[in-house]
């Protein structure tokens, strides 16, 4: 096995650390061969984590079964299988950690458990070509600035409570917005913002290099249930005040780090408004702007794929002892040997 | 404005850009806030007004509090710029990966005084971080970029306020993060009443615990 060509040999990765159950298929050399996703969309509410682990559970063998069809390859032919470790939701990340459990012991391949923060930086920086980025990874879940120094990725600014992505859908959601597969509520208020025109004056909260939704979100909902403005221009009020904040604090780190690139990830990097803000920051410190390809915005399985892949070419292997998932897994708690 | 000479930039900050430059005699620093292109020019005015106007009296109210921070000659909030007293001297930031462990933890010891006597008046500095102290020739501490501060003493805003100081202690100083937070915290004790810290230091904890800043919380045990 370890005589093979590179280009032949692949990692199979599971992603599932929320509502998205996704298989990727990713050569040792960064070729993603199939990424394979099947949301879950709920009936009406939030993500219920239960509900989402039972939809993985039941879609994940035709799940698997499209990944291996779409890249030809038979599960004899993979070489390790990658799973996202944490951070996330509990029920779902131990439905893909069993999953991936057992397809490891089935084929007696090595497993590798991966961050899924780090996935995201790193499938963004495959398909970009960036080599040393200060990363705005942006999801449901997360909102995060980090950077590459010292043998691990650092985190330059967060969220002090929710994401944003979370507060426009949590948004969306209270103005009664519907979301459907292939767009979710973050394309839907995008959709509303684009129509605003009145930018109406909502909390802007920054706190070092820190931002905080809570406030603005809770401000939002009141300013909906008042009913006095346009619903366009409340979404367009809270993306641009949302948006606003947080390239302050990408700005914050790409003048103290001094880093010539700027890599947009999540699946919040999916909307045209934010990327042109973060462009406009980057082109201001000569940076080049790199966004990652939408298909691998939202979360995948390729990313978990790769990641795995270069962990796995520096030695990292997760014994099955050692795979419990972790739910509040940091990103700078993980050594990163694969850079320089 | 008149009588400005030599404006030199000296600092591309993310919020302004620092310009050393000569007024009425004095070597003095210019801050400005320039528009931000991304902002909506509404948002972008709104924001740069607000923290033109609130950094100086901020600053002000530091001095009273026995914390060392530089004069205030010019407030000019139509062009958003503050002109005021260059300090010269050493960023701690760079000072802190030179100097001794024993210098290390004094200097530290010494943030945490002006921290605990900040919080003490009722001023929430809101960007703590070792960028902005300067250390001068005569050994004292001031702090500057008082732009993404307040005025309150809601226990919240101070537990952020040290939880902020203590990232960015990490991020910059990594290798003696955990000592110099340790200091910092007793310097901070040394000036707030025995109450007050320990509610602040339980409060550090909670937003720490709120999710997003721990591994390790209970039955996750890495």
């Amino acid at each position: 096995m370890k005589s093979k060509r590179l280009s032949e040999s692949y990692c199979l990765g599971i992603e599932s650390t929320a509502d998205d159950f996704s298989v990727g298929i990713s050569t040792f050399d960064g070729r993603i061969m199939a990424n394979v996703i099947s949301a879950y969309v709920p009936e009406e509410g939030g993500i219920h984590p239960r509900e989402a682990a039972r939809h993985h559970a039941e879609v994940a063998s035709k799940v698997l079964e499209e990944a291996f069809m779409k890249s030809r390859i038979k599960p004899r032919d993979l070489s390790i299988i990658a799973f996202s470790q944490g951070p996330g939701l509990g029920p779902c990340l131990r439905t893909g950690a069993t999953i991936a459990r057992a397809l490891s012991s089935y084929l007696n391949i090595p497993l590798v458990g991966v961050n899924h923060c780090i996935a995201h930086i790193e499938i963004g920086k495959l398909e970009t070509n960036a080599k040393d980025p200060v990363t705005l990874y942006v999801s449901g879940g997360n909102t995060i600035v980090a950077a590459f120094d010292s043998g691990r990725y650092r985190v330059f600014g967060e969220t002090l409570d929710i994401a944003l992505g979370n507060c426009l859908d949590v948004f969306a959601r209270e103005a009664g917005l519907r979301q459907k597969p292939g767009m979710p509520f973050g394309a839907v208020v995008e959709k509303f913002a684009s129509k605003g025109t009145k930018l109406i004056s909502l909390p802007y909260i920054v706190k070092g290099m820190d931002t905080s939704y809570s406030g603005l979100l809770t401000a939002a909902v009141n300013l909906l249930k008042k009913n006095v403005y346009r619903l366009e221009d409340l979404c367009y009020s809270l993306q641009e005040t949302a948006f606003s904040m947080i390239t302050e604090v990408t700005e914050r780190a790409l003048a103290h780090t001094e880093k010539k690139e700027v890599l947009l990830t999540g699946g919040v990097a999916a909307n045209k408004r934010l990327q042109s803000m973060i462009k406009t920051v980057a082109e201001e410190h000569d940076a080049r702007f790199c966004v990652v390809p939408s298909q691998f915005a939202i979360d995948n399985g390729a990313m978990i794929a790769w990641t795995g892949v270069l962990a796995y070419k520096h030695g990292i292997v997760t014994p099955i002892e050692r795979s419990f998932v972790k739910l509040r897994w940091r990103l700078e708690e993980v050594e990163v040997p694969w850079i320089r | 404005m008149d009588k400005v000479k030599l404006p030199q930039l000296i600092k591309k900050g993310a919020e302004a850009n620092l310009y050393l430059a000569q007024w009425h005699g004095r070597k003095v620093i210019m801050k400005k806030r320039l528009p931000k292109k991304y902002r909506p020019s509404k948002l972008d005015e709104q924001v740069r007004v607000y923290r033109t106007v609130h950094e100086p009296q901020l600053m002000h109210e530091a001095k009273k509090a026995g914390v060392p921070t530089p004069m205030i000659f010019l407030v000019d909030v139509k062009n958003a710029t503050i002109i005021m007293e260059y300090v010269e001297g050493k960023q701690v930031k760079l000072l802190l990966s030179e100097v001794s462990k024993a210098e290390r933890q004094s200097f530290c010891f010494k943030i945490g005084e002006l921290i605990g006597r900040l919080h003490e008046w009722g001023i929430i500095h809101g960007d703590l971080t070792t960028s902005n102290m300067i250390l001068n020739s005569e050994g004292k501490i001031f702090f500057v970029d008082f732009g993404l501060g307040e005025k309150t003493k809601e226990l919240e805003n101070r537990g952020v306020d040290l939880h902020l100081m203590k990232r960015a202690l990490q991020s910059t100083h990594f290798r003696f993060a955990e000592e110099c937070f340790k200091a910092v915290i007793e310097g901070y004790a040394n000036v707030m009443d025995a109450d007050s810290v320990k509610s602040v230091l339980d409060k550090i904890m909670e937003i720490e615990r709120r999710g997003r800043y721990v591994a390790e919380r209970k039955g996750e045990k890495a």
